[in-house]
C-alpha cells in the first residue's frame, strides 16, 4: 500500500488542508491583488514559456544524456573521456554562469564576424531565447549523462548476455533491451532532476528571456507589491513541480518494480 | 565438379549432426579453461554435461552460441560452420555478424539466472525474440507464446513481471521464451542452480517433457539423478577436457576413470 493510496481523511491530512486554506483565506482578504486581470494574459504567456522552455531542455538534454551517458558506461577512451569532462565541467560549475558565458561571452564573439551579422540566422543569434535553451539543454545533459552511465551501468549483464544469445543485433539489444531497462532504472531520479530543471528555468529572465518569473518581476517594478506576486510566483511553481511529479508516477507506474 | 548448393549438398546438411563442437580451446589470460574439447549432438539427442565446478562445462555451452569466444576451435550447427577469424590477440571472433545472430535464433539458452528482460511482462519476453529479431507477426507470435505458457503451466501469469514470480516461475518462462524461437538446439546452463530446493522439481518436470518429445538438448547440469533419466548422452568434464563419456547407465553404473568415480562418489 504506497502512500499516495492512503486517504486525505486522515487527521494530520485534514490539518494541514485547514492550515492551507487559512492561509489563502488570510492572502486573498488582506492582500492586494487587483493587479491580477491586468496580467492575467501576461502570466499566462510566461507559464507557457516556462514549460515550453522546460519540456524543450529536458528532451533535448536527455537526447544528449542518453550518448553521454553511454559513452561513459561502455565507449572507448576516447569517447569516455571526453564525455566525462563534460559531464564534470558542467555539473562544476553554476548554471548562471555557464548561461552568462554563452550569452555575453559567444553570444557577443558572434557580433564581431559580419558574415554572421548579416546571415539568416542572426536574428536568431542576437536573440537571448537560443542562448537560454543552449544552456538549460548542456545543464540538463551534463547531469543526466552522469545518470545515464549509472543506469546503463547497472543494467544486469545477464539481460544483455540473453538479447546476444538471442539473436539480437547491437543495435536491437540496444534499442529494445538496454536503454529502456537503463531509463526505467533511472527514471525516479529523471523525475527529481526535472523539478530541478523547472526551478533552474527563472535564470533565464537573467540574460531577457521572458519567462513566468520575468513577468512576475514586471509585476514588483510596476506595483511595488513584494509579497502578492512572489507568493503567486511560489504558488505556480509549487502546481507544476506536482504536475511533474504525478506525471512521472504514471510513467513509472507502467513497469511496476517489486517492493521489498 | 558439382556445384556447392546441389541436392548432394542438401541431404549432407540433413543428415549434420545438430550440434559439432571440434577441438574447443577457451583461455582466460594465463587459465586454459578449454584444452581441446570435441563433442557432436545428433538430432534428438539429450546430451548432458556434468563436471566438478571450475570443470569449463558452463564455458563450454557458451562457446557454442560464442557467448564465449573461443580461443581455438569451431562450432557447427546442422552442418553449418560458424565463420571465425583471428582476433589478432591470439583468439577467435566471428567474421560474419549476420551468420551469427541467424544461428543464434536457432539456438535457444535457458540460464542459470534465468535473464528475462526485466522491464517486460512475461509474454513481452516470449513474443520478443520471434517479433523483433524473426519478424513474425505480433498476433501469431502471441498465439503462439498463449500456447506455450499453457505448457509451462503460466497461462495466469502472462500480463506479470519477471520480478513478481518466483525463481521456479521465471525458469520455467525463460524455458517458454526458448521455445518461442522453435530452436533447433536448446542449451540449458545449469537452469535449476539459482533455485530454492522446492522449486527445482517444476523446472526438471518442463525439462523432462521436452526431452521425451524428442528435442535437441545439451544440458550443463548438477542434478545427476535427473542427467541420467533424460540424457542419452552423458558428458564427463574433468580440467577443460572430457575425461569420459557414453549412455548415462554405463557413466553412472561402470565409471572407467578414477576421477568419474570420484566425482560420482562426493555429489551422489
Amino acid at each position: 500500500m504506497g502512500p499516495e493510496l492512503r486517504s486525505w481523511k486522515e487527521p494530520h491530512r485534514l490539518v494541514l488542508i485547514a492550515i492551507g486554506i487559512g492561509i489563502i483565506v488570510f492572502a486573498a482578504v488582506n492582500m492586494r491583488w487587483d493587479w491580477l486581470p491586468r496580467y492575467s494574459g501576461r502570466l499566462v504567456e510566461g507559464v507557457g514559456t516556462t514549460l515550453w522552455l522546460l519540456f524543450l531542455t529536458s528532451a533535448l538534454g536527455f537526447l544528449l544524456a542518453v550518448p553521454l551517458g553511454l559513452a561513459q558506461a561502455a565507449g572507448p577512451f576516447w569517447l569516455s573521456g571526453p564525455a566525462r569532462a563534460f559531464c564534470t565541467v558542467i555539473r562544476g560549475t553554476p548554471l548562471l554562469l555557464q548561461l552568462w558565458m554563452l550569452y555575453y561571452g559567444l553570444g557577443s564573439l558572434f557580433a564581431y564576424w559580419p558574415e554572421i551579422r548579416e546571415s539568416w540566422a542572426w536574428p536568431y543569434l542576437r536573440s537571448a531565447w537560443p542562448y537560454g535553451v543552449l544552456a538549460l539543454t548542456l545543464s540538463f545533459a551534463g547531469y543526466e549523462g552522469e545518470v545515464m552511465r549509472g543506469a546503463f551501468a547497472g543494467v544486469p549483464k545477464g539481460e544483455l548476455e540473453a538479447a546476444r544469445a538471442y539473436g539480437m543485433s547491437p543495435l536491437t539489444a540496444f534499442r529494445r533491451i538496454w536503454l529502456p531497462r537503463a531509463i526505467h532504472r533511472a527514471l525516479p531520479t529523471l523525475a527529481g532532476e526535472t523539478v530541478l530543471q523547472l526551478k533552474a528555468t527563472p535564470l533565464v529572465a537573467t540574460i531577457t528571456v521572458v519567462d513566468v518569473y520575468a513577468i512576475i518581476s514586471r509585476v514588483r517594478q510596476d506595483t511595488y507589491l513584494t509579497y502578492e506576486p512572489l507568493l503567486l510566483l511560489a504558488l505556480i511553481y509549487m502546481m507544476l513541480t506536482g504536475v511533474l511529479v504525478l506525471a512521472f508516477r504514471w510513467l513509472e507506474a507502467k513497469v511496476p518494480v517489486k517492493s521489498s | 565438379m558439382s556445384s556447392p548448393h546441389s541436392a548432394a549438398g542438401t541431404s549432407a546438411r540433413q543428415s549434420a549432426p545438430a550440434v559439432q563442437v571440434a577441438d574447443l580451446h577457451k583461455t582466460f589470460g594465463e587459465l586454459e579453461v578449454l584444452k581441446g574439447v570435441s563433442l557432436t549432438a545428433k538430432t534428438g539427442d539429450v546430451v548432458a554435461i556434468i563436471g566438478g565446478s571450475g570443470s569449463g562445462k558452463s564455458t563450454m555451452l557458451r562457446c557454442i552460441n560464442m557467448l564465449e569466444l573461443p580461443t581455438r576451435g569451431a562450432i557447427s550447427i546442422k552442418g553449418e560452420t560458424i565463420d571465425m577469424q583471428p582476433d589478432g590477440r591470439g583468439g577467435l571472433r566471428p567474421s560474419n555478424t549476420r551468420q551469427l545472430q541467424r544461428i543464434r535464433t536457432r539456438l535457444a539458452m535457458v540460464f542459470q539466472s534465468f535473464n528475462l528482460w526485466q522491464h517486460m511482462t512475461v509474454l513481452g519476453n516470449i513474443i520478443e525474440a520471434p517479433v523483433h529479431v524473426m519478424g513474425v507477426p505480433r498476433d501469431e507470435a502471441i498465439a503462439r507464446a498463449e500456447k506455450l505458457l499453457e505448457r509451462v503451466g503460466l497461462s495466469d501469469k502472462r500480463d506479470v513481471y519477471p520480478a513478481f514470480l518466483s525463481g521456479g516461475q521465471q525458469q520455467r518462462a525463460a524455458i517458454a521464451r526458448a521455445l518461442a524461437v522453435e530452436p533447433e538446439v536448446m542449451l540449458f546452463d545449469e537452469p535449476t542452480s539459482a533455485l530454492d530446493p522446492e522449486l527445482v522439481g517444476e523446472v526438471l518436470a518442463v525439462i523432462a517433457d521436452l526431452a521425451r518429445e524428442g528435442r535437441t538438448m545439451l544440458l550443463v547440469t548438477h542434478e545427476m539423478k535427473f542427467a541420467r533419466e533424460v540424457a542419452n548422452h552423458v558428458v564427463f568434464l574433468a580440467g577443460g577436457v572430457i575425461e569420459e563419456e557414453g549412455p548415462p547407465d554405463i557413466i553412472y553404473s561402470a565409471p572407467k576413470s578414477e576421477r568419474l568415480q570420484k566425482f560420482l562418489a562426493t555429489v551422489q
